[in-house]
C-alpha cells in the first residue's frame, strides 16, 4: 500500500528519480495485468466445465448413435440394452423419471406454495425465525438419507395402505423426492411473493378487500412468474434426483402409469450400469452417455425455461 | 467350450473330502491389491479381506462387486490383480487378457449350489422342474402368473428377480437351464447386487429369484428355498447334495483368477497365500461347499 | 363483490358479507399454516425414525471399526476418513477457482456479452444433476487423466459440482461491499488489486467463508458422482495419499441401506446420524462465523 502511495506521489512531482519510479509503476502495471489474467482463467474454468460436460456427452453419444438410430432411441418403448435381443428405446426410462417427478410435484408444489404464502404473508416474526431454519435443514439433508427413509419407512406404510404395492415402487420415491424439493419451492416462491411491492397490497386493502382476497387475487397473481419459475426448477431437480430412486424405485424399465410398481428412472439406470462397470467402447458403456445427454438436455431446457418465464412474464412495477 | 475346468461333472467327483490347512510365516510387506468380480464369490472374498486387513494393515485390499464379466474386464486391463468369478473365463476374455499382457491363473475355490428362491409366504411351490424353470426364464417368455407355470397353482403375479448380464450366475444359469448362454427374458429386475435381489424376493408374495447359495444362508428367515427336479426327483441344495453333485444342474465351481505377473509382487503373494489358507474355513462359514484340502495345497504351491 | 343496482333510484345495494369472507380467510390461513407445519412434522418424523434405528449402534467402536460382514463389528472408520480427505481436497480445489472467478466477474469483467455468457453458464451449471458431473468425472479425471478411482479424482469432480455455489455466494459477498470502500482505496492511489486485497476482500471474507462452508456441506452429502467415480464396495483402510482409493459416508450408508438385514439398516441409520451431525456442525459453524466476523462498515 505504501509503495503505491509513494510511487504515485513521487511520479507526479517529476525529477531525477523519475525513471526508477516509472519502472516501479510499470512493474505494478504488469502485476495488475498478471493478476487479472489469473482471475480471468478462473472464470474460464466454469466455461471449460460446461464445454467438458457437453463434449464428453456428445462425443460418446456420437459413437452410440452410429449404431442406434436417434429415432429408435427417442421413440422406442423397450429398453433392454444389456439383454439379447437389444432394444434401445429410452421412453421407459423417461416415463419412469416423469412418473416420479409428477408424484413429487403433487406433494411439493401445493405444500411449498402454501408454506411460502404463510411465511411471506401471515407468519409472525417468531414463527418465521423457527420455520425458515427448519426448511433450510430439510433442504440440506443428503439425498441418500431420503432414499433410506423411503426404503425403510415410507414403503412399509404404503404397503399397509395399498397391499399390492411392490417392495420397490415409484410412489415411495416420489413422496420422498417431493419432501426434498418442498424447501426449494417454498423459498423461491417466498422470494417472489416478497418482491411484490407493498403499495399493491395497500391498494387492495384500500378497496376493502380482506387479507385472503388480497393474497389470492392480487399478490399471488403478481408473483406468478416467480412462482411458476420455482415450480419448473423444482420439477427439474426432481428429474435429476438419483439416490432416492436408486434405493427405492427399482430397476425395471417399463412404461407404466401405476406408481405402485417398480420402475427405473434415467438417473437410476446410469448408476446401475456404472455399478456393473462396463468398460470402454462397448455399446452398453455408451448408453451411459446417451442417457446422460438426454437427462442433461431436459434439465437444462427446464432451467432455461424457468428463467425465461421469470423474466418475460414478470410484472413490472414503476 | 472355454479352456477352463468348469465342468459341473468333474468337480463333484473330485470333491470327496473337505479338509482345511493352515500356517504361514509373516514379515512386513506393503502394497495394494485390487479385487473385483462376482457378487456370488463376494461373501467369501469379503470375509477373507476383512480378516486379512485386520492382520496386515500395510497391504491395502480394495474389493469391488462389478459382476463376473465386469471383474474380468477390469482384470484384463490390469486394473485388478484378482478376479472373482462364478463361471470359467471365456475364450474372448482370455484373448483380451493376453492381448493386454495379463496372464490369468485359474484357481477353483469352492462349490456353489446356485439356488432358486421364493417368498416365504409362497405355500404352493416346493419344487420346480428344470423344464418349468426354462419356460419361466427363456427369452420372450410370456409367463406372468404362477398359474401358468403349473396347473393347480394360484393366479399370483410372478415377479422375477435375478442377476444382471455382467454376472457369472447369469451366464451359468442361462446356459444350463435355458440352454443358451445369455439367453433370458428381459422383463425382470436385474441387479449385480444380490442384496437387492434378496430384498426383492423377500418383499413380494409371488416373487422368484436365483442367486448364490450364500445369500440364502445369510437370509434364511426371509427366503424360501426351492428344490430342483432334473428328472431324478426334487433335490434341495445343501452341502451334501452339492458336494456329491446330486443338486443338478445348478452345482458349479467358483473361481478366483490371478494375474501371473501380479504374483511377482510380494503383497499379492502374501494375500493369495492367506486366501488359500483360509478359504476352506470361510467358504463353509458363508454357505458354500469347500473343496478337498489337496486343491488348496496345490494352489498354494502354484503361487510360490 | 355483489351489488344490485336499483336503476330507478341509483342506489347500490352493497352486501358486504364480511363475516363469510373473513371466515374464508381464517380457513386459508390455517391451510397455509398446516402446509408449513407438514414440512416441520415430516422433518421431525424423519429425524425421530433415524434416531430410533441408529442410536443403538452409535459407539466409539462404530467410529473406529472398519466395515464388516457382521453388523455387530462393522464401523465407519474408512468412510469417515475418506470423507475428510475428499472434502479437504474439494475445498482446496474449489476455493481458489471459485473465489477467483467471483472476483473476476465482480471487479474486472467488462459488461459485455462474454461476461453475460459466463454468468448464465454458471447459473445453468448450478442446475445440472449431480450424476452428470459424475459422468464427466469418470470420463475426464478417472479415464482421460488416468487418476484412477482416487481421492483426487473424486475431489476434482465434487469441486466442479460445487463451483457454481462458491462462485455465486462469493459474488454476493463481494457485491455487498459498499462502492465507497473501493473508491476510497483508488482515491489514495492504490491499484485495483491493492484495493481488493487490502480493503474489499477482508470485508467480504466472512461472506465468502460462509458460502464456502455451505458449499462443502453440500459436497459432504453427495453420493451419485462418487459412485460413478468408483465406489469400491469394501474398503477396510484409510487413505494415505491422495491417489488412494476411498469410500465416503454417503456411499457406506447407501451400501448398508441396500442390504436386506435389519442390522445393516440400523448401521445405515447410525451412519446417517454421524453425517447429519457433521452437516449441522458445519452449518452452525458458518452461521457463527458470519455473525462473529461481520465488520461494521
Amino acid at each position: 500500500m505504501s509503495d503505491g502511495l509513494t510511487a504515485t506521489a513521487a511520479a507526479s512531482r517529476g525529477g531525477p528519480g523519475d525513471r526508477r519510479r516509472l519502472a516501479m509503476s510499470r512493474a505494478r502495471a504488469w502485476r495488475e495485468r498478471g493478476i487479472r489474467g489469473v482471475l480471468f482463467a478462473c472464470g474460464a474454468v466454469s466455461i471449460l466445465t460446461t464445454v467438458g460436460i457437453v463434449t464428453v456427452l456428445i462425443w460418446e453419444s456420437i459413437g452410440f448413435f452410429a449404431e442406434v438410430s436417434p429415432w429408435e432411441f427417442l421413440t422406442g418403448t423397450t429398453w433392454t440394452p444389456q439383454f439379447i435381443p437389444r432394444h434401445f428405446g429410452v421412453l421407459p426410462l423417461v416415463a419412469g423419471s416423469a412418473l416420479v417427478a409428477v408424484g413429487a410435484s403433487l406433494v411439493a408444489l401445493p405444500v411449498g406454495l402454501a408454506s411460502a404464502i404463510y411465511l411471506a404473508e401471515y407468519a409472525p416474526d417468531r414463527a418465521r425465525k423457527i420455520l425458515k431454519p427448519v426448511l433450510e435443514v430439510l433442504a440440506g439433508i443428503p439425498t441418500v438419507v431420503y432414499g433410506y427413509f423411503a426404503l425403510t419407512f415410507i414403503t412399509p406404510i404404503i404397503r399397509e395402505i395399498v397391499p399390492r404395492t411392490g417392495v420397490f415402487n415409484a410412489a415411495s420415491a416420489s413422496i420422498v423426492v417431493g419432501i426434498m424439493i418442498i424447501p426449494m419451492v417454498a423459498s423461491l416462491s417466498e422470494d417472489a411473493l416478497y418482491a411484490v411491492p407493498r403499495h399493491l397490497r395497500e391498494a387492495s386493502y384500500g378497496l376493502g378487500a380482506t387479507k385472503f382476497e388480497t393474497v389470492t387475487r392480487v399478490v399471488v397473481p403478481a408473483a406468478l412468474s416467480g412462482i411458476v419459475a420455482s415450480f419448473i426448477l423444482a420439477i427439474s431437480r426432481a428429474i435429476g434426483e438419483t439416490m432416492a430412486v436408486t434405493l427405492a424405485a427399482g430397476a425395471t424399465p417399463k412404461m407404466t402409469l401405476n406408481p405402485f410398481e417398480s420402475i427405473q428412472t434415467m438417473t437410476a439406470y446410469i448408476v446401475q450400469v456404472s455399478l456393473g462397470d462396463t468398460p470402454f467402447g462397448t455399446i452398453e458403456y455408451r448408453t451411459i452417455f446417451a442417457v446422460g445427454l438426454l437427462l442433461f438436455s431436459i434439465t437444462l431446457a427446464m432451467n432455461i425455461l424457468s428463467r425465461v418465464v421469470l423474466r418475460r412474464y414478470r410484472e413490472v412495477y414503476e | 467350450m472355454a479352456p477352463s475346468i468348469r465342468l459341473p461333472v468333474v468337480f463333484p467327483l473330485l470333491a470327496w473330502l473337505a479338509g482345511c490347512g493352515g500356517g504361514g510365516s509373516e514379515a512386513e510387506v506393503a502394497g495394494r491389491v485390487h479385487i473385483d468380480g462376482s457378487s456370488t464369490v463376494y461373501p467369501i472374498t469379503e470375509a477373507i479381506v476383512e480378516e486379512f486387513q485386520a492382520a496386515h494393515a500395510s497391504i491395502r485390499v480394495a474389493v469391488g462387486v462389478s459382476g463376473t464379466g465386469g471383474g474380468f474386464k477390469k482384470f484384463c486391463i490390469g486394473e485388478a490383480e484378482v478376479a472373482d468369478a462364478s463361471r470359467g473365463i471365456k475364450a474372448s476374455e482370455l484373448e483380451r487378457c493376453r492381448a493386454n499382457g495379463v496372464d490369468p491363473l485359474e484357481f477353483p475355490i469352492a462349490l456353489d449350489g446356485l439356488s432358486v428362491m421364493v417368498n416365504p409366504a409362497n405355500d404352493w411351490a416346493d419344487c420346480l422342474t428344470v423344464e418349468e424353470l426354462r419356460r419361466i426364464w427363456e427369452p420372450g417368455s410370456a409367463i406372468t402368473s404362477w398359474s401358468q407355470v403349473r396347473d393347480g397353482w394360484p393366479d399370483e403375479e410372478l415377479v422375477l428377480y435375478g442377476p444382471g448380464i455382467d454376472s457369472g450366475s447369469f451366464d451359468y444359469f442361462t446356459e444350463t437351464v435355458v440352454g443358451q448362454e445369455d439367453a433370458s427374458r428381459a422383463d425382470y429386475m436385474a441387479s449385480e447386487d444380490d442384496n437387492v435381489l434378496v430384498h426383492g424376493v423377500s418383499g413380494d408374495r409371488g416373487s422368484l429369484g436365483y442367486f448364490g447359495h450364500a445369500y440364502y444362508v445369510e437370509h434364511k428367515d426371509v427366503l424360501k428355498l426351492l428344490a430342483i427336479d432334473d428328472g431324478a426327483g426334487c433335490v434341495l441344495p445343501d452341502s451334501q447334495s452339492v458336494r456329491t453333485g446330486a443338486y443338478r444342474p445348478l452345482t458349479r465351481p467358483l473361481f478366483v483368477y490371478v494375474d501371473r505377473l501380479a504374483l511377482e509382487r510380494a503383497e499379492v503373494v502374501r494375500f493369495m497365500r492367506y486366501y488359500f489358507t483360509n478359504v476352506c474355513r470361510l467358504a463353509s462359514e458363508v454357505g458354500y461347499v469347500p473343496l478337498p484340502a489337496g486343491q488348496y495345497e496345490a494352489a498354494l504351491n502354484a503361487i510360490e | 363483490m355483489s351489488g344490485a343496482v336499483d336503476l330507478r333510484s341509483g342506489a347500490v345495494e352493497f352486501d358486504v358479507r364480511l363475516g363469510r369472507r373473513k371466515l374464508k380467510g381464517e380457513i386459508f390461513l390455517w391451510v397455509c399454516f398446516a402446509a408449513t407445519a407438514v414440512a416441520v412434522v415430516l422433518l421431525a418424523i424423519l429425524l425421530v425414525d433415524i434416531m430410533r434405528q441408529g442410536l443403538g449402534r452409535l459407539s466409539v467402536d462404530f467410529l473406529s471399526n472398519f466395515p464388516s460382514r457382521f453388523p455387530e463389528r462393522a464401523g465407519i472408520k474408512s468412510a469417515l476418513f475418506g470423507t475428510i480427505w475428499v472434502v479437504a481436497f474439494t475445498g482446496l480445489f474449489s476455493f481458489p477457482l471459485g473465489v477467483g472467478t467471483a472476483i473476476y466477474l465482480e471487479e474486472y469483467a467488462p459488461k459485455n456479452w462474454l461476461t453475460n455468457v459466463i454468468q448464465t453458464n454458471i447459473a445453468n451449471l448450478a442446475g445440472v444433476p449431480s450424476i452428470v458431473y459424475g459422468v464427466l468425472g469418470l470420463a475426464v479425471f478417472v479415464r482421460a487423466m488416468s487418476l484412477g478411482r482416487s481421492v483426487v479424482a473424486g475431489a476434482a469432480t465434487l469441486a466442479l459440482l460445487i463451483l457454481p455455489i462458491v462462485i455465486i455466494s462469493s459474488q454476493e459477498a463481494i457485491k455487498a461491499v459498499p462502492p465507497s470502500i473501493r473508491e476510497a482505496g483508488l482515491g489514495v492511489g492504490a491499484t485495483k488489486w491493492q484495493t481488493l486485497q487490502g480493503l474489499v476482500l477482508p470485508i467480504a471474507f466472512p461472506g465468502i467463508l460462509t458460502g464456502m462452508i455451505l458449499a462443502l456441506s453440500r459436497a459432504i452429502g453427495e453420493t451419485a458422482p462418487l459412485i460413478m467415480i468408483g465406489a469400491l464396495t469394501f474398503i477396510a483402510f484409510t487413505p494415505n495419499t491422495p491417489l488412494d482409493e476411498f469410500t465416503v459416508l454417503p456411499i457406506q450408508i447407501f451400501n448398508w441401506a441396500a442390504r436386506p438385514q435389519a442390522g445393516f439398516h440400523e448401521l445405515a441409520a447410525a451412519g446417517i446420524i454421524v453425517l447429519l451431525v457433521a452437516l449441522l456442525s458445519m452449518n452452525a459453524l458458518a452461521i457463527i462465523l458470519r455473525n462473529r466476523m461481520r465488520k461494521q462498515v
